[in-house]
């Protein structure tokens, strides 16, 4: 499966056809849209909590080159080691030198977004290091290999039928020939399977939700602990996080995790926030012998001080996704990137180019809700406005809809000329549509009509009217 | 120093209109780390210390643990047994390393057989020593070091808990503060927020109890004797 | 109400203008029933939406020039839309950034304008009308008014006192009904889809009619409605509320 973000309305149209993939979604809606909105009723304080984590990351962003090197300051004091790294490449790279230090022939994996923007996985395994993905979600899509379809819940668009035949299908040669077709089952037997697998592996890969700069910790979040057994039971630790992501304090990293698993599934708090600091101490009973963490920039550190800044206060929650109306019919394939739902729409163009990603800031109603959601209080809408006034100056929005927009505008700009056209056009169409009331089809209005009526207009203009009433 | 440093920093500096690692940046940053200024906190996390407690329980069982109050530590034996023996669970058990597990009287409960260290994959039972436990969420924190296992926490199908009752604070801050204030300068390799067990809701959101980590949280909060 | 009345300048919106004048009507009712004044400045169209939001920022601001000219000097400006109200007042000053002099005219006549029923309650301390609506109805919160302008409370306080009419609850009416301006005729498959949502919301509250404040969205949602061939009456709130909801509903023959 190969979803690009220039496809969207053919991903999109696939994805709409698709009725597992709708029942999914609906459950998106349930599940985290209304249990968020429980927690965030349960917590008094939640929009000032909003309030000062908004400020935390203001202020981060605007100190942002201290922070990094204040956090990489305390990482190399704990034992630890920073990779700075611009672009995808360096990282893959850096990870892989890594991994050949400790002959690693297999690396445990966490679940990490960046690891997705990096295409780690693929590399990895092209180069001899097996990837195990070891979040059930991620392990799910791994088999299937498919990306995933949501930033927290990779495969929300996989049914328990499809799980059951995935499982059945690669579990077999493992000698696990039975099917399994219940939930506690298909859990238990990826339980089984990954738990000799964290022995195994000589490297764990993470991602981060939080660097702290105060401690020089790496802060992951989750609820299955997959990540926790990936980072110790191994020889070397290594964490891949984007440079947005470091804070000044443990105090700061409280506030935002507060708000963090509240507004992504609606948890009071995940069930295992870890701290991971330098490798484990000579005297420790456990933990990896080495700590790395590559510091990826990826074109970031370009975004500060300008209107995309913004964006990096998102802490991945995907309360954005969780709420839009676009995601919930389309979901996370369509958008063909990365990053999907608002976050990606407003994201993903400056990855991958304005022209490649032009459907993304576009396929929006501009209905608000991801930034009223957003705990981080991130413009989204204005952001993909930004790109459609990038996407109109440069050429790339279609000719036709720019023409149209044109027109019609000019029309606009000209109070008198445009009554008199109105009345005219208002007319005619009333007159056509004196039967019914509204219209079934209509030229030019096929976008309209395929899926709704038109309703007629009455006929005179207000203007019209008004004016032959009062004046 | 490497060149993609160097370049990330520029590029970061540029976009903000100054030199990179500016002085006055350095003096702003040096001062917000130094004074450890919170947040908002939750009035829930600021109850007085009976209520707290209180709500740590409650909060930990919203969660999916289970929590047994005792008397003092001399107990912690039979509460562990009991609990194993009431749930059908195996009576093997490993403890973290910590001379005030390992030393508590377990001849008490001859049935137990007791191991300590890090585990083996086949160790059913774990039992640690939280640092603190939080009210606001009912979240235990314990920490990696000489007399802690870290793996101890996430393998064993049963993880057991032990934690005083002058352990329980309101908010996550007061718990970083004890933790400050007890390994000083040298934080520690790991330190774990835990609420719960281990659960995944991956399969059409259905939660699942027990996907990696443990597949039971038991708490012990001993509420007479201070740590 | 003070004896010297207050003159409104009512921002018909384009989409009033060409379909539902009788909207405009209902408005020019309700403000002079609160004891209002109300001029119709003729040198407007539209409040420049369709560019704005199709990246044409040139024609957006050209636009919004000629309506901070044309509605100069007005104590008050309202519009029957919370779309159009929250692009006056949120998003003109912002398309002036950086040019002062029209900045703070943006500013003033966003300080000015007001959405018709936040008007009537919060500004005029409106909390009844004298109509009459026999059936049920059921109210979609139009997404501009509810996030930029605050528009929840009022239009239902207001529905509250019409006298025969009962107001039941729309589930999810908070969620968007896929309109969004050129979105709805850029992804009509999209769109489509999520109007199908919202008629299904719709029809499970058993309401005989369907009311908004926003009269793009009213199009949409009458439009799929009758496109599944539901007998739902789709109207503007402000028809209800002036007691003028007499004639053929959204999309109905006349």
């Amino acid at each position: 499966m190969n979803f690009q973000p220039l496809d969207f309305k053919a991903n999109a149209r696939k994805a709409m056809a698709d009725p597992n993939l709708r029942e999914a979604l609906s459950r998106v809606q349930t599940n985290f849209s209304g249990r968020r909105a429980e927690a965030v009723a349960r917590l008094p304080e939640f929009d000032q909590l909003r309030h000062d984590a908004r400020a935390i990351k203001d202020h981060v962003l605007a100190h942002l080159d201290v922070y990094l090197e204040r956090f990489e300051q305390k990482v190399v004091e704990a034992g630890g080691h920073v990779h700075w790294c611009r672009t995808p490449r360096e990282a893959r790279e850096t990870i892989l030198s890594l991994c050949r230090k400790v002959e690693a022939k297999t690396c445990t994996k966490g679940k990490s977004m960046i690891a997705e923007e990096i295409a780690l996985n693929p590399f990895l395994a092209a180069n001899g290091v097996q990837p195990i993905e070891t979040d059930l979600g991620e392990y799910i899509i791994q088999l299937a290999d498919e990306p995933p379809s949501h930033i927290i819940g990779p495969a929300v668009h996989k049914t328990k039928a499809q799980i059951s035949d995935l499982f059945h299908e690669h579990h077999a040669k493992l000698g696990r020939t039975q099917r399994i077709t219940d939930e506690q089952g298909l859990v238990n037997e990826a339980r089984e399977i990954l738990r000799q697998k964290y022995f195994d592996a000589d490297v764990g890969i993470t991602g981060a939700n939080l660097l702290v700069a105060e401690t020089g910790s790496s802060v992951i979040v989750t609820n299955e602990g997959n990540g926790d057994l990936t980072q110790t039971l191994p020889k070397m630790h290594i964490v891949i996080a984007s440079l947005e992501k470091v804070v000044p304090t443990l105090e700061d990293a409280c506030t935002i995790l507060r708000v963090l698993a509240r507004s992504a599934t609606g948890q009071e708090f995940s069930v295992y926030t870890t701290f991971s600091t330098g490798p484990r101490r000579p005297d420790d009973v456990d933990g990896p012998g080495e700590y790395h963490v590559v510091l990826l920039d990826n074109g970031r550190s370009a975004m500060v001080g300008t209107v995309l800044g913004e964006l990096l206060r998102c802490i991945r929650c995907g309360a954005c996704m969780n709420h839009c109306p676009v995601y919930q019919s389309v979901g996370g394939h369509a958008y063909g990137w990365v990053y999907p739902g608002p976050i990606g729409a407003a994201l993903d163009p400056h990855f991958i180019g304005i022209e490649a990603g032009q459907h993304l800031p576009q396929a929006s109603t501009f209905c608000g809700r991801c930034e009223e959601v957003c705990p981080m209080q991130i413009p989204l809408p204005a952001i993909m406005r930004h790109w459609r006034e990038q996407s109109f100056s440069a050429r790339v929005t279609p000719p036709l809809q720019r023409y149209a927009i044109r027109l019609w505008a000019m029309a606009a700009r000209r109070p008198a000329l445009y009554r008199l056209g109105a009345r005219l056009a208002m007319g005619a169409l009333a007159l056509a549509g004196r039967g019914r009331g509204r219209f079934a089809r209509l030229p030019l209005a096929g976008g309209w009509t395929a899926g709704r009526d038109l309703p007629a207009p009455a006929g005179r203009t207000f203007q019209d009217q008004w004016r032959g009433a009062r004046e | 120093m490497s060149a993609a440093r160097t370049a990330i920093l520029n590029d970061i500096a540029r976009g903000l209109g100054r030199a990179p690692l500016d002085p006055a940046a350095q003096a702003a940053v040096t001062r917000r780390i130094d004074s450890r200024t919170r947040n908002t906190v939750p009035l829930r996390g600021q109850l007085p210390a009976a209520e707290q407690r209180d709500l740590f329980v409650s909060q930990a069982q919203a969660m999916g643990a289970t929590v047994n109050r005792i008397g003092s530590t001399e107990t912690i034996p039979d509460a562990i047994a009991d609990y194993l023996a009431g749930h059908n669970l195996p009576t093997e058990l490993i403890l973290s390393p910590d001379p005030d597990l390992t030393g508590l009287p377990w001849q008490r409960r001859p049935l137990l057989s007791i191991k300590h260290g890090a585990p083996w994959p086949t160790d059913m039972v774990g039992v640690a020593l939280a640092v603190a436990g939080v009210a606001e969420t009912g979240t235990l924190v314990l920490h990696s070091g000489a007399h802690a296992s870290t793996s101890l926490n996430f393998t064993p199908d049963t993880h057991i808990v032990v934690v005083h009752g002058s352990q329980v604070v309101g908010a996550y801050e007061d718990a970083f503060d004890m933790l400050r204030a007890k390994v000083g300068p040298s934080w520690p390799r790991t330190v774990n927020l835990i609420t719960g067990p281990s659960r995944t809701a991956d399969i059409e959101q259905t939660l699942i109890m027990g996907a990696h980590g443990p597949r039971r949280l038991h708490v012990i909060l001993v509420e007479n004797q201070t740590a | 109400m003070s004896a010297e009345p207050k003159t409104v300048a009512l921002f018909v919106t384009c989409l009033v203008d060409l379909f539902r004048p009788s909207v405009g009507f209902a408005a020019v009712k309700l403000l002079e029933d609160a004891g209002c004044r109300v001029v119709v400045p003729a040198a407007q169209t539209c409040c420049g939406q369709p560019a704005y939001n199709s990246g044409d920022r040139g024609d957006a601001i050209a636009i919004a020039r000629q309506v901070i000219e044309a509605f100069a000097g007005f104590t008050y400006v309202v519009a029957p839309s919370g779309s159009c109200a929250g692009m006056i007042r949120h998003h003109y000053p912002a398309l002036f950034a950086g040019d002062d002099e029209m900045k703070s005219r943006a500013d003033d006549l966003a300080s000015r304008t007001h959405e018709l029923t936040s008007f009537l309650t919060d500004v005029l301390g409106v909390n009844a009308v004298a109509a009459q609506f026999d059936g049920t109805a059921t109210y979609h919160d139009a997404c501009s008014g509810l996030r930029e302008l605050s528009v929840k409370d009022q239009p239902r306080r207001l529905l509250a006192s019409v006298a025969g009419l009962d107001l039941v609850p729309l589930p999810n009416a908070e969620t968007c009904c896929g309109f969004g301006g050129t979105f709805c005729v850029k992804y009509p498959e999209i769109s489509t889809d999520i109007v199908s949502r919202k008629t299904a919301d719709i029809v499970a509250t058993g309401a005989g009619t369907l009311l908004a404040g926003d009269l793009g969205c009213l199009m949409n949602m009458a439009g799929r409605l009758q496109r599944e061939g539901h007998d739902v009456k789709v109207r503007h709130v402000a028809e209800v509320l002036a007691g003028m909801a007499d004639g053929p509903a959204i999309g109905e023959p006349a």
